[in-house]
């Protein structure tokens, strides 16, 4: 499995995508001029504090008075707006070319549907359905394979974020929108919502897993096949109200509030982002999601230990 | 210090004081001062507790996966935090420094309309405790949760029923309408009051600055509350009616509600800003003794701004999906309003420049002010800037800047309004060594907190999140703001000791302590309910001096 390497740390003056790229070289233009503005003002402003203090013995005597000059207001209106014409020219170019690139051929098409408080991922054209963890080709110079996606959200307003790969864009109900990131480097890049959508809001969190294309080829043929497994608790899972709210695919378990659980085993985490995808975090999600994040959708099961034994064996087998 | 002409003593009143006999005179009365000492100290009151609920949500953020506050409180927590600090703070602030100052700098007995400016302090102050009343009311009949916990611009749909039970929306809604209701009426009574009320000889262009930009203030309010009110109206149909606006399955727009509160919310933000320009624009050329340097471009600039304000709403929007030509348009707009703030901090630079600048507390505050808004203003232009907005909106970036604006720049002129206006309200002066301590440790609290929040949100740290794991490169910034609230809450108690101490034991300070220009000083500390024995006639834009300079007056060069 690609995808070692976890790109944790989400600075966004280390970008690894193309959108990232080109914001972070209009952030360093807009710094340096913020800057140069920031260093003239401010030692003015210092220099005259220092210079222009009242000193003793000065107390009884009014410095000269003086009423303002329309030159010099001319003068200091003109240097912030030739400022602000370069800043605004760049800016417009930028926002341009990130919003307005066309899909290449062979690029990826996605859906991330925002629910309160994880992920739906979708590949409507490769016929896949999954959760929480969005897996892209890496993008090299002889190969460009961007992914362009296209953001829905099932009930409020979230936002797709992962600093690394590009800025922000909202899922926002009966709105769709689009954006598109080209990573450059393998791994796994972690992101949030980045709009406050509720109670758990802060635990939707979010993985980006680029890999090189094979890899992603193989994770795709894998992901399109129907639910495999080789456990007796299928017929647990099936009795109970679980299928309601979860899929699996091949079985008539065909819920839709819930994430897809086809291929859960193919995942690294489990609750949007928050815990590592293990055996005990599995068994204990199934018998407590509740306790492990509260307010979630997901309401605690009262499963008896042996439905827990039969539904957790089951889980586990579907790879 | 030369005694300046028209002064005369109040005559004592017979009256003995006793309790019921106050609190009844305050209940009822209608004397501008009055109600502006009202309002400045219910914002008082609602910023302490605003205050303790940040620094409740920092203690929970100091560390990564924190267990103090469950998610559900600290979304509530910064809900009130926002909504309070904006409507209870900001608003009833500006409306108190309007009401005691204005009548006093133009020369006025009372305010034009004072019954209506007694009707707007008791609405406001009714729709504050409204807010806090639904930590106990909220919970409604099926016990969906207490205080609002939608965010303090609470975007739609999460605000409609499917998603907020209970009542702990509809008393966000209530409390803001009536908390406007109460704005609306006092910014009519500004502009009515500085429209035909100013003494012989005020012409607008003799007017103090104060007065200026708290006329332009109250022009802006009644242009931006009104769509508040109206979508507030709209979500409270949609709440009860089945109205819709805002439900997209069924043909509403979600993203409507963001455009009608940011036409809102945008120029609020210059709302809550211009009476920190107004008492900074006063205060410095007192200090640095000189008059303000180009008067009329400072004017003109505060006119501009407020004009450009109402052009810019959609900048918070930049990540909502408009089109890249609308984006555009937003950037323009939104980088202009970068002229005339910089036009205004030129002009109370060459104030200073060449003059005799005393450090007393008022001015340290305006010094403060003067970099922190100046590093607000440059943070701005980069959020301005829309992709590099994609990166920091909705990010601690975000949270950093703007308590850049509304700490770093407001707080800190209203804590120099504060130290300045004391003397004239209640004719003793704050004590100038306790005045020291508040701001240094306010300087030193501000930046441990909000300098390092711009880095957890250029880290990735997105706003409101009730906990956070470790490992994302936040902890130690996280740490560290949250000592600075520490620190900043040593200031604000050593302001409020000063206060209480001052009140009773402060050093008299006469009818003009700072030997300062505008009519408020040329009558008693404080003022008689009738502000003025005769009505002054003014020549120039600094009646005193040319009172205290009758050889060297302003209205031989103006």
């Amino acid at each position: 499995m690609t995808g070692d390497v976890l790109h944790a740390i989400g600075n966004i003056f280390r970008p690894a995508s193309p959108p990232a790229d080109s914001i972070y070289s209009l952030a360093m233009l807009v710094l340096a001029v913020c800057l140069a503005i920031f260093l003239s003002v401010a030692g003015v402003l210092t220099y005259t504090i220092i210079r222009f203090r009242r000193r003793p013995g000065e107390a009884d005597r009014e410095p000269p008075q003086v009423y303002g000059s329309n030159q010099i207001e001319i003068a200091w209106t003109v240097i912030p707006v030739l400022i602000v014409v370069v800043l605004s020219m760049a800016t417009a170019r930028v926002t341009s070319e990130i919003q307005n690139k066309k899909p290449p051929e062979g690029a990826v098409h996605a859906t991330v549907i925002g629910h309160q408080w994880w992920w739906e991922i979708r590949y409507p054209a490769l016929g896949i359905v999954t959760a929480n963890e969005l897996h892209v080709p890496l993008s090299t110079a002889a190969q460009p394979r961007p992914t362009f996606i296209r953001l829905e959200s099932a009930d409020v307003a979230h936002s797709f974020w992962v600093p690394l790969l590009a800025g922000k864009t909202d899922a926002i109900p009966n709105h769709p929108n689009s954006m598109w990131i080209e990573p450059r480097v393998e791994g796994t890049f972690l992101g949030n919502c980045a709009e406050f959508c509720g109670l758990q809001h802060a635990n939707m969190l979010l993985r980006v897993v680029v890999q090189p294309a094979d890899a992603f080829a193989r994770w795709v043929d894998s992901e399109r096949l129907t639910a495999r497994h080789d456990h007796q608790g299928e017929r647990v899972f099936m009795s109970l109200s679980c299928i309601n709210c979860h899929a699996v695919s091949g079985t008539r378990a065909a819920g839709t509030f819930g994430p897809d659980l086809s291929h859960l085993m193919s995942r690294q985490t489990l609750g949007a982002g928050l815990f590592p995808n293990t055996p005990e975090n599995l068994r204990r999600w199934i018998r407590e999601p509740q306790a492990m994040k509260p307010g979630n959708l997901m309401p605690n099961m009262q499963l008896d230990d042996r439905q827990l034994d039969q539904v957790h064996g089951y889980l586990s087998s579907l790879r | 210090m030369a005694t300046v002409g028209y002064i005369e003593p109040e005559r004592e009143r017979a009256a003995p004081w006793t309790l019921t006999g106050t609190l009844h005179d305050w209940l009822v009365t209608v004397d501008h001062k009055r109600l502006g000492l009202m309002y400045i100290a219910s914002a008082l009151i609602f910023f302490v507790i605003a205050g303790a609920m940040a620094a409740a949500m920092r203690a929970q953020l100091a560390f990564p996966n924190g267990t103090l506050i469950p998610p559900a409180v600290f979304n509530r927590l910064f809900t009130m935090h926002g909504t309070s600090m904006v409507f209870l703070v900001g608003m009833p602030f500006l409306a108190g420094l309007a009401n005691y100052l204005v009548p006093l700098m133009i020369g006025a007995r009372d305010m034009a309309f004072p019954r209506l400016n007694a009707f707007g302090f008791w609405i406001f102050l009714f729709g504050g405790v409204l807010l806090y009343f639904s930590y106990i009311g909220g919970e409604g009949l099926a016990g969906h949760g207490t205080a609002p916990d939608v965010g303090w611009f609470a975007y739609s749909p999460l605000t409609e029923h499917a998603f907020s039970r209970g009542t702990s929306t509809d008393y966000w809604i209530l409390s803001i309408l009536l908390t406007g209701i109460g704005s609306i009426s006092s910014a009519i009574n500004v502009i009515a009051t500085t429209l035909s009320m100013r003494c012989e000889g005020m012409t607008l262009e003799r007017m103090p600055l104060f007065v200026w930009l708290m006329l332009v203030v109250s022009g802006m309010i009644l242009i931006a509350l009104p769509p508040l009110s109206a979508a507030q109206i709209m979500l409270l149909l949609d709440r009860y009616l089945g109205a819709r606006f805002f439900v997209p399955e069924a043909g509403g727009s979600a993203v409507l509600w963001q455009h009608f509160f940011w036409i809102f919310g945008h120029p609020e933000v210059y709302i809550l800003m211009l009476p920190g320009f107004a008492c900074a624009s006063e205060i410095i050329p007192v200090f640095s003794r000189k008059p303000m340097f180009g008067r009329a471009a400072m004017i003109g600039a505060s006119v501009s701004i407020g004009f450009i304000s109402m052009g810019v709403w959609a900048h918070h929007m930049f990540s909502v999906g408009m089109t890249s030509g609308a984006n555009t348009f937003f950037v323009v707009s939104t980088m202009l309003v970068g002229i005339p703030t910089g036009i205004k901090i030129f002009n109370w630079l060459a104030t200073m420049y060449g003059g005799r600048i005393r450090f007393a507390t008022p001015m340290l505050f305006c010094i403060a002010f003067l970099f922190q808004f100046l590093v607000a203003g440059l943070t701005g232009i980069m959020l301005a800037a829309a992709p590099f907005d994609w990166q920091l909106t909705d990010s601690y970036f975000v949270v950093a800047h703007f308590h850049y604006v509304l700490l770093g720049g407001l707080l800190f002129t209203l804590f120099a309004a504060i130290y300045y206006w004391f003397p004239k309200a209640t004719g003793r002066m704050l004590d100038e060594t306790l005045g020291k301590w508040h701001f240094w440790l306010l300087v030193v609290g501000f930046h441990l907190t909000f300098d390092t929040l711009h880095f957890a949100g250029t880290l990735g740290m997105p706003r409101r999140i009730y906990t956070y794991p470790a490992g994302r490169g936040w902890e130690e910034i996280n740490l560290i703001a949250s000592i600075g609230v520490i620190v900043q809450g040593a200031a604000v108690l050593c302001f409020v000791w000063n206060v209480v101490r001052s009140l009773g034991h402060g050093e008299p300070a006469g009818d003009d302590p700072w030997d300062a220009w505008t009519l408020e000083w040329a009558t008693s500390s404080p003022p008689p309910e009738y502000n003025f024995v005769t009505v002054p006639e003014v020549r120039s834009s600094r009646p005193l001096w040319d009172l205290k300079h009758p050889d060297d007056p302003d209205w031989k060069y103006e």
